[in-house]
């Protein structure tokens, strides 16, 4: 964000005009004014945060800027200055520590950071200038530079295409990375421009930067000589965003227009701010809670001092007179370091010690992800990457998962499955492909013996062969002959001549596949006319006369072709609702049944219908074609209108199921998800139709699921504005989710009852009129109906998203009410935005790039393994350390109280109870290893269990365990123990002569004994605790126990020529010489366990608890991979991206 | 596809790699199947039911009660006296002396104190002094003292630590030994007769020596000068304490008991944990097994009066206690055994009512709370 501002004040001046003008080749244009060559940024990407010079003083800012580290260093600094009674090593050594290792952690990602950007930056990229290519580096291009780019080979920067090596002034690109489509998009150079680049000189108008990918409106005006300057408009096919990765076409010439930082896709990226979880926020909350406490101690402490000096003789008795020093203090000074020294004495009470253990918690945690073998993913060969260890436990809160679609749910292959033809079922019958039980379901209907006709048969094939706009892939390149679809089930039958397909839908891909199944082979497309090969090897031909694109609206596309022997045939298929008005009623019903089983299924499905045109119809057509083509103003609606009149009439000759295979096991894991409470939103750039069947077949919408649509279409409206239908249609569906739905629980259940389940429907463009609607005052009240309907639905899908608009769901979620735990699990770096806004981010180790992956907190290789992820590690992890965090509290209220109640008995003149050794030992070495096994290694629920039982995830949601309730439970318990220390030793000590030879104790005897109490009953109460007995819980537990006597023996055992006061000197010896000391640390222990005992008897067990284990299925696996941490901006290397071309 | 037969005991990761495809690849890169990696470590899972807490209920309530009983009978055996002798009252024997304290007096005042005897002391009786409101915890006090001087260093000796101060030099001379602590050293002097019923006085002997801790006597505090003898040499470059009337080489003629090892300064040099608290100040040893230590009749305690307390508020007292194996008479633990066995021996009475009405189907393990 921070980064953004800057760059908004380095583009500075520029920035108010609405427009920028860039001199192709900086060549100035005769026309202009004088040639200023305007600033614009630089092409630099820079996501690192430190330089060599400002690490220090600003790593050390950001790390003070801590609470808890600022609090320490007061601390420590009061240590240094003021008289106190513990030495300022006590909290300085451990903070010294502290500060040391984070910043060494954080500059050496910082370091990777710079690498990362180096890479990118130093990236050689060819421009032309001056005639000649020059090899530059990357972050050297300037706008106005024509820059050349081969195949395969990611923009450097945001282009407008000049020229391109093919013929036709197209050029092919992927933007997977960018919106995650993997498919080829055609993109055009500017018309009249494509002769000797060299030569041209051209100014371009175009908007300042902005994130909308699919946004671009400029001008560029071609000065020739002796002529008028020619002006070309600019749009998004003319536009090369950096990012995307160009295909199928040689080489292309571009020139920049947005560099660097102005890039769509680097003002797409979002700044990675740093994560911190809830818990973390708890943890705060309780800091602040036993900050006040301390406070208050030391106020009472300090008050009580001077009343009780105030009186006579008290201050000062003649035993115990002041020095001169102290006689000349000014007394409000002498006030104040009273309250600081008190200060210090308490501060114990919140240890840095907690927050390393915290940390070595986490880091130490989080390896138990990455050994996982169950995430090992043998195909990819890898396991999970944990790439911050700061949220394992927001595992275990989430409310709400944001996943993407494309390659996350699916696994972006679309495979033909079968058709229907004049109401006759066609399968494909691959049984190796038969992976899934889908098929044979169709009982009541089974037609798979019989045949339609012939004719029908053949007429259905040629029509899915024609009806498309697939290019066969151009022999030469290296991945001709590979196919996409080979990848994952390799076992389709080896076609006698491979052939690489390129679509911008790939089911279209699908479908001629699906043909070629059939033995109806699309040739290619050569000027004009389409060639088929058909069943008996003989090549047809077919004259391409129109294609009648496709659009969401009409939700369908045809073909006018027309045959050698000159019959003139349209050819159309698209959706049944848009294809079924159009055709014959009769055919209708036998296919509709087909279609809507093969619907609910999840497959995708289209109605191929087709139509003879007589010459009249035909040369009406196409004058009308042609004379909309032209037109000027409203062109698309004179189309549509056109298209409509066209398509009418026709006859129905079939349907096709094609599937989008969904990811292993992605329904079971939705279903689990849904189950543990949590709300699951896709979130996906792809169509609304390929998006909705994904969300049927991965059961998140069901049959009786009401589907709530808040789309461009539904918002179609001849009566209302866009903007009022929209208010209406939200009025409308909250009225209808929200008002009459019974109020639903926290965490959605599937109830099979009569309660009506929503789904909610909504795309980017209705989203973004929602979001900044004309009106600034409606855009809250629209989002709080928009997110009160989403709240009371149990599936949301947003289709049509922009990678930034993804964020914006995520952020207004997050920022809702009650501010619910994120999760975004995606797996292309069009998903990075959201990955990095929500509380969690999931990367998938999925084929299109790493960027997600490096971008995320976590990264699995599959969806299925985000159920273990969150059921059982992020359930685990939130237990464990919201009892590390509550123990540690506890464990230090109870250590310190006793010190407290102590300075009621001497004077309030802060002698510490317990010796300097134990003061710093108690947290650092007698307690620390207990707790810290224990929040590795607890499992107070089988992890069987966990991930039998989806709905155990609910009993800790809302941050069950760190709400006030059970902290005041905690404080209470630590009070209670406090007290009873204290005053149990106290009454023993009102004679105090403990030993049988008549000899007494003095107050270093005291403290040992109520410590020695205390550490073992802290210790306990832990063992208490622990669910799950390991061996290492074992030796901890005991062993740190052995480790306290053995200490005290031995610290206590010999005068230590470095101590100014041999204090302990055979104090614990003599203790335990004495048999009433003895007694008195047996009955308080047992007695401060007592009511923890009592409590965990009576409360009702928590979760089955057989150990019952079933064998795993699972693939064995995992991996060890412990890769860097840093989070490189999005658009770091393009090697690795996926191909696909069929 | 990988053999997946899991078996929770597997514990290495070397057998069990895959057989399949590009075995040795994914063997490195793919984690151990190791019990503690795969967190399947074997554990035992304890759950505490109203059924396995019941017996310990019972056992600690049977064990506890007996103690209790015990200790409360011992603490009630012990024979124990307490004499005030602050004189803050007019009619008590010592008003005059603690009236007319000055530091500078050179004679010391007594006072004697008469007290009887209706039961013996049978076995050795320790007597103590007792200071109340005397705030030897206090921190300024307590940290007023140079331990490595009390250890015998000559350095220390010579140059006492800071802490000492305001105590540290007297005259530009280094106080040995220094600091509040020993400058305030009890130095009342308290002597027991016993009277016959004839009225003869018989002075009860005193045992000086093991009243305090062996090894601060032997290895804590240490005269300086080694094996030194003459005292009166090593510290003649010393200045005494402010408010000592004699030098800490004149504490004692027994040179064993002498300088920083005199039991008295030891006793006192540790500090108490209470402002009221008492320290042993003598042993009076049971002669023989015939006559009691301390036999029925009339005794008269005298006082020399030196030490001030009424500045402060403080009282003096002086303790005559005889001591069981757990101390001194003390009857709280007693009563605290006994009431926690009974409390315990009550919720396992609860527990089991509870237990056997409510849980006895699933092993007492779902009581409602």
């Amino acid at each position: 964000m921070l980064r953004r501002r800057l760059n908004r004040l380095c583009g500075g001046d520029e920035n108010r005009v609405d427009s920028r003008t860039i001199y192709v080749g900086h060549r100035p244009c005769p026309d202009t004014e004088a040639f200023i060559p305007s600033k614009f940024c630089d092409n630099r990407i820079v996501s690192s945060k430190y330089t060599v010079w400002n690490f220090l003083p600003k790593n050390l800012f950001e790390q003070f800027r801590r609470i808890a580290n600022f609090y320490f260093l007061i601390i420590f600094l009061v240590q240094v200055i003021v008289d106190t009674p513990t030495s300022p090593v006590t909290s300085g050594l451990p903070l010294f520590f502290v500060i040391t290792v984070t910043a060494i952690k954080q500059g050496y990602e910082d370091c990777l950071r710079h690498k990362a950007d180096n890479e990118v930056n130093k990236y050689l990229v060819t421009v032309l200038e001056d005639d000649r290519s020059v090899k530059k580096e990357s972050e050297k291009i300037k706008v106005g530079d024509v820059v050349e780019v081969v195949e395969d080979e990611t923009f450097p920067c945001d282009l407008i295409l000049l020229e391109s090596s093919r013929e036709d002034g197209t050029c092919f690109v992927t933007t997977a990375s960018l919106d995650g489509e993997s498919n080829h998009k055609t993109h055009y150079t500017v018309q009249d421009t494509e002769k000797d680049l060299q030569a041209l000189t051209a100014t371009i108008e175009c908007e300042q930067p902005q994130p909308d990918l699919y946004k671009f409106v400029g001008r560029m005006h071609i000065y020739k000589a002796e002529q008028e300057p020619a002006v070309r408009s600019l749009g998004p096919e003319n536009l090369l965003l950096k990012g995307a990765t160009l295909k199928n076409t040689k080489k292309i010439y571009g020139v920049a227009v947005y560099t660097g930082m102005e890039t769509k896709m680097a003002l797409n990226y979002q700044g990675k701010s740093q994560k911190r979880s809830a818990v973390e926020k708890s943890i705060n909350a309780f800091l602040l809670v036993y900050l006040c406490i301390l406070i208050s101690k030391a106020v009472v402490c300090t008050t009580l001092k001077y009343v009780w000096q105030s009186k006579e003789g008290q201050d000062e008795p003649w035993y115990n007179q002041k020095t001169q020093k102290e006689k000349d203090t000014n007394m409000y000074l002498k006030m104040f370091t009273d309250f600081l020294s008190f200060m210090v004495l308490f501060n114990f009470i919140i240890p840095v010690s907690m927050y390393v253990t915290v940390e070595m918690q986490k880091f130490l945690g989080s390896f138990f992800i990455t050994w996982d073998k169950d995430f090992f993913d043998s195909e990819i060969e890898e396991g999970a990457l944990v790439n911050t260890s700061d949220l394992n436990e927001e595992l275990g809160q989430v409310e709400y998962v944001f996943t993407d679609k494309t390659g996350t749910l699916t696994q972006n292959n679309m495979e033909f499955i079968e058709c229907c033809i004049d109401g006759f079922q066609y399968k494909h019958r691959d049984t190796q492909s038969e992976v899934d039980g889908f098929t044979m379901t169709d009982g009541v209907m089974n037609k798979l013996h019989q045949k339609a006709g012939q004719e029908k048969e053949e007429l259905f094939l040629r029509a899915l062969c024609l009806c498309h706009t697939v290019q066969v892939k151009e022999p030469g390149s290296k991945e001709a002959l590979t196919d996409q679809v080979d990848g994952i089930d390799g076992i389709l039958p080896q076609l006698e001549e491979e052939r690489g397909f390129i679509a911008s839908s790939p089911d279209e891909i699908a479908l001629v596949k699906g043909a070629m199944k059939y033995g109806f082979t699309f040739l290619g497309l050569e000027s004009k006319s389409m060639k088929i090969k058909n069943r008996e090897n003989n090549i047809e031909e077919y004259k391409l006369l129109h294609v009648l694109n496709f659009d969401p609206v009409r939700r369908r596309m045809s073909v006018i072709v027309q045959t050698k022997s000159g019959e003139t045939l349209l050819f159309c298929k698209g959706a049944d609702s848009s294809i079924f008005p159009r055709v014959k009623p009769e055919e209708v019903d036998r296919i509709r049944m087909h279609v809507e089983r093969n619907a609910t299924e999840g497959y995708r499905t289209l109605c191929v219908a087709f139509k003879q045109l007589s010459a009249e119809e035909y040369a009406m057509a196409d004058k009308g074609l042609s004379d909309a083509r032209l037109a000027l103003q409203d062109r698309e609606e004179k189309l549509i209108a056109v298209y409509n009149q066209v398509e009418t009439g026709m006859s129905l000759i079939g349907a096709t199921a094609v599937e989008d295979r969904l990811q292993e096991e992605a329904a079971e894991t939705m279903e689990a998800l849904q189950g543990a409470g949590m709300k699951v939103w896709v979130l996906t750039g792809d169509k609304m139709e390929t998006a909705k069947s994904t969300c049927y077949a991965c059961r998140l919408f069901q049959r009786g699921t009401e589907l709530l649509e808040l789309t461009v279409r539904t918002l179609e409206d001849e009566r209302l504005k866009r903007q009022e239908k929209l208010y209406e249609l939200l009025q409308e569906y909250h009225r209808k989710a929200v008002q009459d739905a019974p109020p639903v629980k926290a965490g959605v259940t599937r109830s099979w009852s009569a309660n009506q389940d929503y789904g909610f429907i909504i795309d980017g463009a209705t989203l973004s009129l929602l979001m900044n609607p004309p009106l600034e005052a409606d855009a809250s009240q629209y989002k709080s109906l928009f997110l009160q309907i989403c709240q009371n639905c149990t599936a949301v899908l947003c289709c049509r998203m922009a990678p930034l608009q993804k964020a914006q769901i995520v952020k207004m979620v997050k920022n809702s009410k009650g501010s619910p735990i994120t999760l975004s699990i995606g797996d292309g770096a069009n998903d990075v935005s959201m990955i990095l806004e929500a509380h969690v981010g999931i990367g998938i180790k999925g084929k299109e790039g790493r960027q997600a992956v490096r971008n995320s907190d976590y990264a699995i290789p599959k969806l299925k393994h985000l159920k273990k992820l969150l059921l059982a590690h992020g359930h685990l992890y939130y237990v464990r350390i919201a009892h590390l965090v509550q123990y540690f509290f506890y464990k230090n209220l109870c250590f310190i109280l006793p010190q407290f109640l102590y300075q009621f008995f001497c004077g309030c003149s802060q002698q510490p109870l317990y010796d300097a050794a134990y003061l710093t030992m108690y947290n650092i070495c007698f307690t620390s290893m207990p707790i810290l096994a224990y929040s590795l290694l607890e499992q107070h629920i089988d992890i069987e269990i966990l991930l039998d039982n989806a709905a155990l995830y609910r009993e800790i949601a809302n941050n069950a365990m760190l709400r006030w309730r059970p902290f005041l439970y905690w404080t209470v318990l630590g009070i209670f123990q406090g007290l009873l220390f204290f005053f149990g030793v106290r009454f023993l000590f009102s004679n105090p002569a403990l030993q049988d030879n008549g000899q007494v104790f003095g107050n270093w005897s005291y403290g040992t004994i109520v410590f020695t109490v205390l550490v073992f009953t802290v210790t306990l109460k832990l063992a208490l605790d622990t669910r799950h007995w390991t061996w290492i819980n074992h030796f901890v537990i005991w062993g740190s126990l052995a480790f306290y006597v053995f200490f005290s023996f031995f610290w206590g055992g010999i005068i230590w020529p470095f101590l100014k006061q041999q204090r302990l000197y055979f104090v614990f010896a003599n203790m335990l010489s004495s048999v009433s000391a003895w007694l008195v640390i047996i009955i308080l222990i047992l007695l401060s366990l007592l009511p923890e005992i009592l409590l965990v008897v009576l409360r009702k067990p928590r979760g089955p608890h057989s150990r019952q284990k079933k064998p795993s299925q699972s693939n064995v696996g995992g991996n060890q991979s412990s890769q860097s941490s840093a989070r490189p901006l999005l658009m770091r290397t393009f090697s690795d991206e996926s191909n696909p071309v069929i | 596809m990988m053999a997946s037969s899991y078996s929770a005991k597997e514990e290495d990761g070397h057998h069990s790699g895959p057989a399949g495809l590009g075995g040795a690849a994914i063997r490195n890169r793919k984690p151990d199947n190791t019990a503690f990696k795969q967190q399947r470590l074997p554990a035992w899972q304890p759950i505490l039911t109203a059924g396995t807490v019941l017996p310990a209920f019972f056992i600690i309530g049977l064990i506890f009660i007996p103690i209790g009983v015990g200790l409360y009978v011992t603490s009630s055996n012990i024979r124990e006296l307490e004499i005030d002798y602050t004189g803050t009252d007019l009619s008590s024997p010592c008003f005059t002396c603690s009236q007319s304290f000055s530091w500078n007096s050179s004679t010391p005042c007594r006072c004697v104190l008469f007290f009887s005897l209706d039961q013996p002391f049978e076995s050795n009786v320790f007597m103590y002094y007792g200071l109340s409101n005397f705030y030897q915890n206090h921190r300024r006090y307590v940290k007023s003292r140079d331990d490595s001087q009390l250890n015998g260093d000559e350095r220390s000796l010579k140059e006492p630590s800071k802490e000492c101060e305001p105590y540290r030099t007297n005259e530009n001379k280094p106080i040995a030994p220094c600091g509040a602590i020993a400058n305030s050293m009890f130095n009342d002097t308290l002597d027991l007769f016993y009277i016959d019923p004839n009225g003869t006085k018989t002075q009860i002997p005193f045992i000086k020596k093991g009243i305090a801790w062996w090894t601060d006597k032997h290895v804590k505090f240490r005269n300086p000068g080694g094996s030194n003898l003459n005292l009166t040499a090593v510290f003649k470059d010393t200045a005494k304490p402010v408010n000592w009337h004699k030098a800490v080489y004149e504490l004692d003629t027994d040179s064993e008991n002498n300088g920083f090892i005199n039991e008295d300064f030891i006793v006192w040099m540790r500090t108490a944990a209470l402002p009221t608290f008492r320290k042993l100040y003598r042993i009076i040893q049971k002669k023989n097994n015939m006559t009691p230590t301390l036999p029925r009749g009339n005794y008269s305690l005298e006082v020399t009066y030196n030490y001030p307390v009424r500045s402060f508020e403080g009282r003096k007292r002086v303790i005559f206690s005889t001591i069981s194996w757990m101390g001194g008479k003390n009857p709280f633990l007693g009563i605290a055994y006994m009431t926690v066995g009974s409390i315990c021996f009550f919720l396992g009475v609860v527990l089991l009512f509870i237990h056997h009405k409510y849980g006895n189907r699933n092993n007492g393990s779902d009581i409602p709370s």
